[in-house]
């Protein structure tokens, strides 16, 4: 028995940059991790073959001793597991109640639907004066606010978050980081934190890997992370 | 007489319409242009005249050539299209396969029909007469087939639009179609959805089939030239509006009902080919369209 998500020895090709080779690495339940890398570094390629968008050329993935490879990311969903994808993820021909919607959409239970998202908009009240508008009038951090809202309202156990600071201002990218900090105590969330921004991300997770041309350079917790003088120069940019 | 010419303009473009929206529901679900919609659509037409000639009722043949419809469009989906566009993903080829495709099923259906039910003219009964109403001593050009034709088009038309905007359903077919992907890892089960949208434009095109063959003939080929004008309409609309694909419909309809009235029918065909052109130079996505440009 082995809880959380495990990975281990995972290849993937994925064009001249942002291959992974061969990464090995888990994440317990209920701990926030932060991996750290440059452009280019597989960051993304890796989060999208965790949501099943791509596939490996080896190695495992599991879940709760369950095994993700193969499975399409309309199905990872309904086991709980959410990407958040890079660069807002939300559709912007649709309303903000739309978006909200489609997380709840292939759920049973409507009427956990309906709590959920009377908690999201609890969580994020500005989105609740824009409940229908197009979510394209929102702004950077609202459109995030409204990614990571549809992913509550489909009671996610794990979510995968793709640079969520990505072209935001910093007093946003602070108050994202404070939600996703605050949500994952709330409501016992394992996260994956992909993130360029290692100061904003370290602050907030119980540890961070840093990872370097598709493959893991080092781990820790963010304390010694942050010791170590030569990966503050060369990958946490302080 | 000018009323007469707009009631008949409202018909045809009522047909047009429904071929447009059959075009746009296909387009918005897949991205491909489906060709062989008309053949798809006088399939199901041919099954609609074969239940009106052994049960002789109008109204049970309407219902079955519509369902069958939705199969047909479901199969050519699950069948043919899923298959090609899961092997030619990129390249040169990605953007013309499916044209190509399309084209060869159109052929390939309208070969079918031929070899079973002869290529002869035939004549699907409705019992609605195709004689225009008479009001004293004037009749109109406008039958009461004809009414139907506006009526059930206007039916469809609201059901969609009903769908479309409030049901868990077509939340799903516009999120499928608008961003695939994040509807994806919203938990949509975009190929599920999408094959929808395939099962809906079929049936819409068996509808469009089964209301206006009464009103001339059966064949093959019967249904080409109304899919000529649905894929004009569907342009000027912008390819990707259910709404732009109803509005150009019925302009087009219209305008060929007036330029037929006043001017004659030897240009009628030609002024629709000039509209299309001058709508693809002017304003290429359509009257309705996104912003984005067109891919195919």
């Amino acid at each position: 028995m082995s809880a959380g998500l495990i990975v281990k020895n995972l290849s993937v090709s994925y064009g001249a940059v942002g291959a992974v080779h061969d990464l090995s690495f888990e994440i317990h339940p209920g701990e926030l991790v932060a991996l750290i890398g440059a452009n280019g570094a597989g960051k993304s390629t890796l989060l999208r073959t965790l949501s099943g968008l791509i596939s490996p050329s080896s190695g495992e993935v599991s879940w709760n001793d369950y095994s993700l490879l193969g499975k399409k990311p309309e199905e990872l969903v309904r086991l709980g597991i959410v990407h958040i994808s890079e660069g807002k993820a939300v559709i912007p021909e649709l309303t903000v109640s739309e978006n909200l919607t489609l997380g709840g959409i292939w759920r049973g239970d409507k009427s956990d639907v309906a709590a959920a998202r009377s908690e999201t908009l609890e969580i994020f009240p500005a989105l609740v004066g824009r409940l229908h508008q197009r979510a394209d009038s929102l702004s950077g951090g609202e459109r995030q606010m409204l990614a990571i809202g549809r992913a509550l309202i489909s009671r996610p156990k794990l979510l995968l978050l793709d640079e969520p600071s990505l072209g935001l201002a910093p007093l946003m990218i602070e108050e994202i980081f404070k939600a996703i900090s605050e949500l994952r105590h709330r409501l016992g969330l394992t996260v994956l934190l992909v993130e360029q921004n290692a100061v904003s991300a370290l602050r907030i997770a119980d540890r961070g890997l840093i990872l370097s041309l598709g493959a893991l350079v080092t781990s820790g917790t963010p304390a010694e992370l942050n010791a170590d003088p030569q990966l503050r120069a060369a990958y946490l940019g302080i | 007489m000018f009323i007469d010419t707009l009631l008949i303009g409202i018909s045809s473009g009522a047909i047009y319409s429904l071929m447009a929206l059959a075009l746009v529901l296909v387009w918005r679900s897949t991205r491909v242009v489906n060709f062989a919609q008309s053949g798809q659509a006088v399939f199901s037409t041919y099954i609609g005249y074969e239940i009106t000639v052994r049960t002789h009722n109008y109204w049970i043949s309407l219902p079955v050539a519509i369902i069958c419809g939705a199969l047909l469009g479901s199969l050519v989906d699950l069948l043919f299209m899923r298959p090609l566009l899961r092997r030619v993903k990129s390249g040169p080829i990605a953007e013309l396969a499916p044209v190509i495709a399309t084209l060869g099923l159109l052929g390939l259906l309208q070969s079918l029909l031929g070899l079973i039910w002869g290529n002869a003219f035939l004549q699907y009964a409705s019992p609605l007469s195709a004689k225009g109403f008479t009001f004293g001593s004037h009749t109109i050009p406008f039958s009461p087939q004809n009414l139907f034709i506006v009526l059930a088009s206007a039916l469809v038309l609201v059901v969609f639009g009903l769908i479309f905007k409030y049901t868990d359903l077509g939340l799903a077919l516009r999120a499928a179609s608008f961003q695939p992907e994040i509807a994806q890892l919203a938990g949509v089960r975009v190929s599920r959805v999408r094959n929808i949208g395939w099962a809906f434009a079929g049936a819409t095109g068996a509808l469009a089939g089964a209301v206006i063959t009464p009103t001339s003939t059966l064949s093959p080929n019967s249904l080409d030239l109304l899919f000529v004008s649905g894929f004009i309409a569907a342009v000027i609309g912008g390819l990707d509006s259910l709404v732009g694909a109803v509005v150009g419909g019925l302009v087009l309809g219209v305008g060929f009902s007036f330029i037929l009235q006043y001017i004659g029918s030897s240009v009628t065909f030609l002024v629709g080919f000039i509209i299309l052109m001058v709508v693809l130079l002017v304003r290429p996505r359509g009257i309705f369209g996104h912003k984005l440009g067109r891919h195919a």
